[in-house]
């Protein structure tokens, strides 16, 4: 879901200059590189104040105006596994035992949206993904191939797909509301104030001050999480224990964008020119060897 | 709430037990998290399961079910042993210098003075103050004379059951007028002396300090800990974070009791609250930004309801209810009228002494003219009640048949009583049912609930009606919350459909009423066709006439000299309770809400979110009762001369130069009143302090709380092994009322609410079935380790009401298992085997999306809960039941 307003940074299998990007002149004479607004978006989840209640899973369903899913019981609070294609917000319950004692952390998941974004880098197709410069990475469907090769680039197992429109979904930072000036829907819902949202700078330091807080109330191993393998993310999380974050559901110790996409976006590019050749080569030998294949008319239907 | 959400912020320490406001309260929670954030508070939850709130604690224990008043108790205990109290405010503002009764006693034994074991009830008589005047210094001769609380034997001798006061008044009687003589012979109204004795140095071995001390030293840590199965360590823990606001004498620190259902859903729920009432007192945390003792309500309305008479017991704004001793208005006026009590060189303003102004107020406001001084104000148009109507019982009676049809409204009876088999048999005896609500909900769908055959459905009579209400955002009108704010809410859509706002449903059932009695006249027409119906829409009033009738207006010209304006017009909307005559001038519907619309328009609509104080008072936001006051007895924020106890947290304070009280906050007190005089900040008790001891009939079931085991335990009191369970709890005794022993039904139950669902409606919306989509019941490893359950197996629970008839098992509640570490086994007294407490969410039931799923699983969870009920408040014990369990 692309948003007009929203400057674009980056963009995936994009040949050439990104589109609307460059310098721009401002009126006092200095020049910034095409971004509406002047700093980057960050989202703050304080671990350490969040209560489940589940408010941003309910606003987030609602303002994408997705239909309510189908839900088994799991022996857990937990609305569901891990996120859907249509449902991108998800709070994830965990008991942990401890040295103090049992703990019962609960830790919005999302999209993280990386500064470096592995879905971005992996994905193959023109605009598919972009990245504006306040820091939002998107997903525009119309684009999109279905290749799901941003599900292999994503190191937080966030983007989803979808068998039915054979399209890739995730939290879009809700681009459209904050491209119109407003937060996004999840931090307008929180009722506990757990959910900050502003700039990536007033974030971090609204985050140490909530850590130093924690640090002297003896919580020694609270930190900000904001893992520097994806060169930060403009989705940070206030940890009770930043020394083991896969206790909180999952959340990768030190995420980094898989090697291999790195290296076949990156150095290795030229190897996927040969193969793309090789492959429309290809193609057509096959096309020569055995004619057009017919289109399964109830397949078509079905789509 | 004696303070209020918002205040929660200037909290130094919080205590949450019975209550889950993390889970049922998110959005009021964010204030208990702006205390922590902004002022390092502490939070300590105490709660049989560690729920979302215990996620945030700095402490948590987990509790058995039932055992609140030993873990309170323990917490005096430990303050007064560690002199963690607030000493000059209780010798100044409780009634803990004062000299309780020769006769009365403990109950090391289970039961005080004055059982009568014939009435399962007490004789209060000995539960009283001693007269007398200033016995300081008096201690130690005391002591040699072996003055002090009775035992079992002298109580005996000194109080026998006193056959007057078991006369028709009795029990009714909560406090007569005071100074009263008893004469010998005729049977004396129970009253309290007009001067009570005292000793300032609290040391008289008869001063409720030294009884509450000595009743409260059995709370040993190692006592508590049998009981409530919560490690010595772990209380300790728990007491010290609480306590340590007073460390070494400091009054600075404030601390907060918050709680909800969890404590009010026992057979001594209202012993549990005095309990929480008497810590914060102890400590001088009554009256202070930041303390108090608060009641999360369940619903957005709950408040409202309750002060506008939701009980059978109270008219609105908490006039005690006619009963049939009470022939005339001046008998009735003079009975619930309390005078003063209290030692004689201090001052009571004993704000109840106005009870005949509010009460003809009302009756002017319910007749109308009709109401006039000749004909007592059409008192005798008032019901007189002369049972205990309390919810249980209504259905009690009308399983037995004398109940003959019901009336249910906004209230799904089958889904939230207890027993709800019984419920549902009670129903198929009536003759009729009307159920206003927005879904067809289990009530008006007894007929069809799980087990009922075809055959079965034929032979039941009952006619039901289903009137489509209208949803909260379809209707206007007032919602009072936890903090008695008063908030106008505006509809934001129309009623679909048939459906009618629920006070055109009401008017229109009135007046057909009202035109049936016209016509064909009846046993006593007066009260009906004379009720005042002023509204411009007879047949669907509008609030705001309503709440503007509530609120009250001068009936004549009004002057008076001492107020501004000193004048109000007839026909004026009246701006405060102190306007209200006793002479017909005046009329209003709730003495308790007149200031919420007076003459320039509704303070209720008021949005304006300024908070100058920074005490989160926000005078010009909505409106509260009393008179806008944001924290109740707030005379008690200053010391005995007027001044704030923490300078940081202004409330009110006495301005000497003109000689009245000011504040951020409305002074909760008489405005002029020079603290020389010594009044008492607790203006509504007729001793005009707080009451760490309860005399007379103020408490069915003690003056002081004790620990007694809920009706089904699987503990035998160690206390009182003979008296397990409160001597004064009300069992019933129909063929469905059973009452389980652990030695079949082991599991010590409590039901609760989750933060996905809303009670009973959310079964019908999509979006709450999503997030939670089915029962369940939460059990901890080692009790699915011991019956081989894993999470998600289907079980089967059972209680002592459960069984089968023709075949089919009834009583029964099916759910698949949550296995989960937030539960743990607790350690009970003489017990060698841990005991396995159980907890189920109440919210599912037979009607809703997901209805028919399993056929089996459709019962709601109160088809496992007994009737019984807390002999003040008539709650049921929905919480700390006995269950047993198997794999389904």
């Amino acid at each position: 879901m692309s948003n007009g307003n929203l400057e674009i940074k980056a963009i995936s299998g994009h040949a050439g200059g990104t589109p609307g990007g460059g310098e721009y002149r401002q009126p006092d004479g200095t020049t910034r590189i095409g971004a509406s607004r002047d700093y980057d978006v960050c989202k703050l989840i304080d671990t350490t104040t969040c209560i489940g209640c589940k408010a941003c899973e309910v606003a987030c369903v609602e303002w994408n105006g997705y239909e309510f899913r189908e839900t088994t019981f799991d022996n857990t609070y937990q609305t569901m596994p891990e996120t859907a294609w249509n449902f991108w917000n998800l709070i994830k319950f965990n008991e942990v035992e401890t040295d103090g004692g049992l703990q019962w952390l609960m830790r919005k998941d999302q999209c993280m949206h990386c500064e470096e974004p592995g879905c971005l880098i992996a994905c193959p197709a023109d605009g598919a993904i972009v990245q504006y410069t306040n820091g939002i990475v998107d997903f525009n469907q119309a684009n999109c191939i279905g290749c799901q090769y941003c599900v292999t680039g994503c190191p937080f197992n966030i983007p989803k797909f979808n068998e039915a429109t054979k399209k890739v979904y995730k939290c879009t930072l809700c681009s459209d509301r904050v491209g119109a000036g407003l937060e996004p829907a999840c931090i307008k819902s929180c009722p506990t104030g757990c959910l900050h949202f502003g700039s990536k700078e007033d974030m971090k330091f609204e985050a140490e001050k909530r850590v130093t807080q924690l640090h002297a109330n003896g919580h020694a191993d609270a930190g900000v999480y904001d893992p520097s393998g994806v060169k930060g993310t403009h989705v940070i999380y206030v940890l009770g224990d930043a020394k083991h974050p896969e206790n909180y559901g999952g959340l990768p110790a030190d995420p980094r964008v898989p090697f291999f996409v790195k290296m076949w976006k990156g150095p290795l590019k030229w190897l996927g020119g040969i193969g793309m050749v090789a492959g429309v080569l290809g193609v057509f030998m096959h096309y020569v060897r055995f004619g057009p294949k017919e289109v399964d008319k109830a397949e078509e239907v079905k789509r | 709430m004696t303070n209020g959400w918002v205040d929660i912020k200037n909290t130094d320490v919080m205590l949450i037990m019975g209550g889950n406001p993390a889970e049922n309260h998110p959005c009021g929670f964010k204030w208990v998290v702006e205390a922590r954030k902004v002022r390092n508070a502490k939070l300590v939850v105490v709660d049989p399961r560690f729920q979302r709130t215990a996620s945030q604690a700095d402490h948590f224990c987990q509790i058995r079910a039932g055992s609140d008043i030993a873990f309170l108790g323990g917490l005096i205990n430990y303050a007064l042993q560690n002199n963690r109290y607030a000493k000059d405010y209780i010798i100044n503002y409780t009634n803990a210098a004062l000299i309780v009764k020769k006769g009365f006693k403990l109950p090391e034994d289970g039961f005080f003075s004055g059982f009568d074991a014939a009435g399962s009830k007490y004789d209060v008589s000995s539960w009283n103050y001693e007269e007398g005047a200033n016995v300081t210094g008096t201690a130690a001769a005391a002591i040699a004379a072996g003055d002090g609380p009775a035992t079992p034997e002298t109580a005996a001798q000194a109080a026998p059951a006193n056959p007057a006061a078991k006369s028709a008044g009795q029990g009714y009687a909560a406090q007569g007028p005071a100074g009263a003589k008893a004469t010998t012979g005729a049977p004396a109204p129970l009253a309290l002396p007009g001067n009570t004795a005292y000793d300032l140095s609290l040391e008289h071995p008869r001063c409720v300090f030294q009884l509450m001390k000595k009743h409260f030293s059995r709370y040993t840590p190692e006592m508590v800990s049998s009981i409530t199965g919560i490690p010595v360590d772990k209380l300790n823990k728990a007491w010290d974070m609480y306590t340590s606001i007073r460390k070494d004498g400091d009054m600075k620190k404030v601390g907060t009791i918050i709680y909800s259902v969890g404590w009010t859903q026992h057979t001594f729920g209202s012993q549990i609250i005095r309990t929480a009432a008497m810590t914060q007192l102890l400590l001088g945390n009554v009256g202070r930004a930041g303390g108090g003792v608060n009641a999360l309500r369940g619903h957005s309305n709950i408040q409202g309801a309750t002060d506008m008479a939701g009980v059978f017991d109270i008219l609105p704004g908490y006039l005690k209810m006619p009963n049939p001793t009470d022939t005339d208005f001046a008998t009735y006026i003079k009975r619930i009228t309390p005078t003063s009590a209290k030692p004689k060189e201090w001052d009571s303003f004993n704000y109840w002494s106005n009870t005949s102004k509010f009460a003809v107020s009302f009756l002017k406001a319910m007749y109308g003219d009709a109401a006039k001084k000749e004909n007592d104000w059409a008192f005798n148009y008032l019901p007189k009640i002369d049972r205990k109507f309390s919810w249980v019982e209504q259905w009690d009676a009308m399983y037995a048949g004398k109940v003959k049809g019901l009336i249910s409204f906004g209230m799904n009876g089958v889904a939230i009583g207890p027993n709800s088999e019984k419920n549902i048999d009670a129903l198929k005896k009536a003759d009729w049912l009307v159920v206003c609500d927005i879904y067809p909900e289990e009530t008006s769908s007894f007929w069809e609930s799980p087990g009922i055959t075809d055959d079965e459905k034929k032979k039941i009579n009952t006619e039901v009606y289903r009137l489509p209400g209208a949803g909260f955002a379809e209707k206007d009108g007032t919602f009072v919350n936890s903090a008695r704010w008063l908030q106008w809410k505006w509809a934001a859509v129309p009623t679909p459909g048939d459906a009618k706002l629920d006070q055109a449903i009401l008017a229109t059932i009135f007046l057909k009423v009202r035109e049936l009695y016209q016509k064909e006249g009846g046993k006593f027409p007066d009260a009906i066709l004379n009720a005042s119906w002023p509204y411009t829409t007879p047949y669907s009033p509008s609030l705001a006439e309503v709440a503007k009738e509530i609120n009250g207006k001068a009936l004549a010209d009004l002057h008076d000299d001492k107020q501004t304006p000193t004048d109000w017009k007839a026909g004026q909307q009246l701006p405060g309770f102190a306007w209200l005559k006793d002479d017909g001038t005046t009329s209003s519907g709730n003495w308790l809400y007149c200031g919420s619309w007076p003459d320039a328009g509704s303070n209720t609509q008021r949005r304006d979110p300024a908070d100058p104080s920074g005490l989160g008072i926000h005078p010009t936001w909505g409106w509260s009762w009393p008179m806008n006051r944001r924290v109740l007895y707030n005379r008690a924020s200053c010391d005995l001369n007027g001044k704030p106890w923490d300078p940081s947290r202004k409330q009110v304070w006495f301005n000497e130069s003109t000689g009245k009280w000011a504040g951020n906050d409305v002074p909760d007190f008489k405005a002029d009143s020079n603290p020389k005089d010594h009044m008492g900040p607790f203006i509504m008790n007729p001793e005009g302090v707080g009451r760490l001891f309860v005399p007379l009939a103020g408490m069915a079931d003690g003056p002081f709380p004790e620990h007694y085991e809920p009706v089904e335990s699987p503990l035998v009191n160690p206390f009182h092994p003979k008296q397990s369970t409160s001597p004064v709890v009300k069992r019933y005794k129909s063929d469905m009322d059973k009452y389980g022993t652990s030695d079949k039904f082991p599991y010590p139950c409590t039901t609760y609410r989750l933060t996905e669902h809303y009670h009973y409606w959310t079964k019908n919306n999509p979006m709450n079935m999503q997030l939670v989509p089915e029962p369940f019941v939460e059990i901890s490893e080692q009790l699915a380790s011991k019956l081989s359950i894993k999470g998600g197996d289907r079980l089967k629970v059972s209680t002592a009401r459960s069984g089968s008839k023709d075949g089919k098992e009834y009583g029964v509640y099916y759910a698949k298992a949550m296995v989960t570490k937030r539960l743990q086994p607790l350690k009970l007294a003489g017990k060698d085997d841990p005991v396995y407490p159980v907890g189920i969410p109440i919210h599912w039931a037979y009607r809703g999306l997901k209805d028919g799923r399993h056929a089996d699983q459709r019962n709601g969870v109160n088809v496992l809960s007994p009737t019984a009920i807390d002999p003040n408040a008539y709650t049921p014990e929905f919480k700390g039941f006995l269950v047993n369990i198997e794999k389904a």
